[in-house]
C-alpha cells in the first residue's frame, strides 16, 4: 500500500517547524512505527535527516510512543498506543497526517518527539508510600476490597503516554494525575500519605501548566490504557478532602 | 523505629481558601458549588413565572404581580438573595475567565487538525454558553427589572403588563430563544460535570447524572421559552 505522509519536522526547540510531504510504500502487516521505519530506511539512504519519533517497547506497555494521527491522539485505532497499531487500519493511497502532542507543557523536542518530564515532576510530587521493609509480609494480613483492588488496577495500568493531555481541548493532565491519585488512594497502603499526595500532586500539575478540566470526555476516548473519568473525580474528591482533612504539624509530634 | 515523613510543599500559612483558588480542581469545585446555587436561583425563578398562566385571583388582581409584592416586600429576602447570587455570579465568571486564559496558556500552539473523537457540544463550548447567558442577564435585567427597553408603557410592580407588552414588540422573544440555548446547552453539560468537578465519580451516578442533565435542562430551557411564546400566540394577554 502506497501512503502519503505530512510530518511534523522541527529541529529543535527554537525551530518554527512545518509540515514536510512524504511517500512510503507499507504492506498492511507493519505496525505504524515500522512503516515509519521503512520510511527513515530511505531518508537516511538519500542523505536526509530521518524523522525523530519516539518509541521503546513497541508491545503498548511502556508508554513511550506517542503522536497525533489525522488529528486523533495514537491514531485511529481504539485504545491503543501506536506502536500496536498496524497499518491494516489504513488503505492504499490515503495521505495520514502526523503531529506531535501539543501543550506548553510537553515542549517539542524533535519533529515528533515532546519532553514528558512533567509528568514525572507530578509522579514525584506524589511523594512515596509506607510500605514495610524486610520479610514478605503474609499476603492475607491486609484485606483490600475487591472492587477497590480491581478498581485500583485498572487505574495502574496508566503508562504515562500523554494522549490524554494531547486529547484533552484544554491539554489537561487530569486523566494521568487522576489515575495516579486513585491508584494508590484505593488500597490501604496508599493512606498515610493520601492527603499530601493529592495536595501536592494537584499542586504541581497546576505548576507544570497543565489546563483544567471541563469533564470533556475526550481522554478518556483516546486513552490506550482505558483509564476511566471516575479516575478525575477521584482525584477531585481527594483533593477537596485533603484541603479541609489538612493539619499543620503536631506541636511536639513526629519525635522517634 | 524511625519513619521518614516527607516536608510538604503546603504554603507556610495553610489557607484553605487560597489552596482551593490556586488549584485548577479547586476553582473548579467552587464553579460547581456556585453553578449549584445558580441553577437552584434559575429553578426557582422558572417556578415563580408560571404563575403567569395563572390569571387572576378573587380579587381581580393578577397572581404574577401578588407574587412580585410579596418578593419586593421582603428586603431581607429580596437583597440577601440579590447578595448571594451577586457573589456567586462573580465567584462563577471570575473563575471562568481565569480557567479559560489557563486553558489558552496550556496549548499555545494549536493542532492543525484536532478531531473530537467522544464529547458533545455542550461540553467544549461551556465558557461561550457561559458567554451568552451573562449578555442575555444584562439584556433580561434591562428589559424587565429596569424598563430600559422594548417594554412600553413599563409599570414597575406590573409584571403582567410588563411582560405582556415586552414580549409582543420587536426582536425581544428572538433574543429570548438565544439566551436559552445558551442556558439549555451550558446546563445540559454543567449539571452533570458538577458531580464529577465535587467527587462523586461512581458510574452508577455520573450515568444517571448525564442523562437527567440533559432531561432538566431542556425541561428548563422550554418552559422559560414558553413564556414569550405563549404571549406571542396571543394565548396569554393583558
Ligand atoms: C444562570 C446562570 C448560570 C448557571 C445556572 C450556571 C451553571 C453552571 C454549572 C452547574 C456548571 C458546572 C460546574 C462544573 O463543571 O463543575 C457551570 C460551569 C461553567 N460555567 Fe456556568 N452557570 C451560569 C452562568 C455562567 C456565566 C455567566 C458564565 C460566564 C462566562 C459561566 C461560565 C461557566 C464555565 C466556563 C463553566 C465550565 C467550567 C469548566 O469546566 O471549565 N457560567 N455553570
Ligand atoms: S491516562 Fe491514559 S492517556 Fe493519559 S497518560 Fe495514562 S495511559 Fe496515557
Ligand atoms: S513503544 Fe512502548 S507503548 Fe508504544
Amino acid at each position: 500500500m502506497k501512503l502519503t505522509l505530512d510530518i511534523w519536522r522541527q529541529k529543535g526547540a527554537a525551530d518554527a517547524g512545518r509540515f514536510e510531504t512524504y511517500t512510503v510504500e507499507a504492506n498492511e502487516h507493519m505496525s505504524f512505527l515500522e512503516m515509519l521505519d521503512v520510511l527513515n530506511q530511505e531518508l537516511i539512504g538519500s542523505g536526509k535527516e530521518p524523522v525523530a519519533f519516539d518509541s521503546d517497547c513497541r508491545e503498548g506497555i511502556c508508554g513511550m510512543c506517542g503522536f497525533v494521527v489525522n488529528g486523533v491522539p495514537h491514531g485511529p485505532a481504539d485504545n491503543t498506543t501506536i506502536c500496536q497499531t498496524h497499518m491494516r487500519h489504513f488503505h492504499d493511497g490515503e495521505r495520514l497526517r502526523l503531529e506531535p502532542w501539543r501543550a506548553a507543557a510537553f515542549p517539542v523536542l524533535k519533529d515528533l518527539v515532546v519532553d514528558r518530564s512533567a509528568f514525572d515532576r507530578i509522579i514525584q510530587a506524589g511523594g512515596f508510600v509506607s510500605v514495610r521493609t524486610g520479610a514478605a509480609v503474609d499476603g492475607n494480613a491486609m484485606l483490600v476490597e475487591k472492587n477497590k483492588s480491581d478498581r485500583a488496577m485498572t487505574n495502574a495500568a496508566c503508562i504515562g503516554c500523554g494522549a490524554c493531555v494531547a486529547s484533552c481541548p484544554n491539554a489537561a493532565a487530569a486523566l494521568f494525575t487522576g489515575a495516579k491519585i486513585a491508584h494508590l488512594g484505593l488500597l490501604p497502603q496508599g493512606q498515610p500519605e493520601r492527603t499530601d499526595r493529592a495536595l501536592n500532586m494537584v499542586a504541581q500539575m497546576g505548576k507544570e501548566g497543565f489546563g483544567h478540566c471541563t469533564t470533556i470526555g475526550e481522554c478518556e476516548a483516546n486513552c490506550p490504557a482505558h483509564i476511566k473519568l471516575e479516575a478525575i473525580a477521584q482525584m477531585n474528591g481527594d483533593f477537596l478532602r485533603a484541603v479541609f482533612a489538612k493539619r499543620e504539624e503536631a506541636a511536639g509530634g513526629g519525635a522517634g | 523505629m524511625s519513619v521518614a515523613t516527607k516536608t510538604v510543599t503546603a504554603p507556610p500559612s495553610f489557607s484553605r481558601a487560597g489552596v482551593l483558588w490556586a488549584s485548577t480542581v479547586g476553582k473548579k469545585a467552587l464553579m460547581a458549588l456556585t453553578g449549584i446555587l445558580l441553577s437552584l436561583f434559575v429553578l426557582g425563578h422558572l417556578l415563580g413565572n408560571l404563575q403567569l398562566y395563572f390569571g387572576r385571583d378573587s380579587t381581580g388582581a393578577y397572581l404574577i404581580n401578588k407574587y412580585a409584592e410579596f418578593l419586593h416586600h421582603n428586603k431581607p429576602l429580596l437583597y440577601g438573595t440579590r447578595t448571594v447570587l451577586l457573589v456567586a455570579v462573580l465567584i462563577h465568571v471570575v473563575a471562568a475567565f481565569q480557567l479559560q486564559l489557563g486553558k489558552g496558556a496550556a496549548r499555545p500552539i494549536e493542532y492543525h487538525q484536532k478531531e473530537s473523537v467522544n464529547s458533545t457540544v455542550s461540553s467544549r463550548y461551556m465558557f461561550w454558553t457561559g458567554v451568552i447567558i451573562f449578555f442575555f442577564v444584562l439584556y433580561h435585567l434591562a428589559h424587565f427589572t429596569l424598563g430600559w427597553t422594548g417594554v412600553p408603557d413599563f409599570k414597575e410592580g406590573d409584571v403582567f403588563h410588563n411582560v405582556t407588552a415586552g414580549f409582543r414588540s420587536g426582536i425581544a422573544p428572538l433574543l429570548y430563544v438565544i439566551g436559552m440555548i445558551g442556558l439549555g446547552l451550558h446546563l445540559r453539560h454543567g449539571l452533570y460535570s458538577t458531580f464529577q468537578s465535587l467527587g462523586a465519580g461512581n458510574p452508577a451516578v455520573s450515568q444517571w447524572a448525564l442523562k437527567w442533565a440533559a432531561v432538566v435542562a431542556t425541561v428548563i430551557a422550554l418552559v422559560n421559552l414558553s413564556f414569550p411564546l405563549a404571549v406571542l400566540a396571543g394565548l396569554v394577554k393583558g
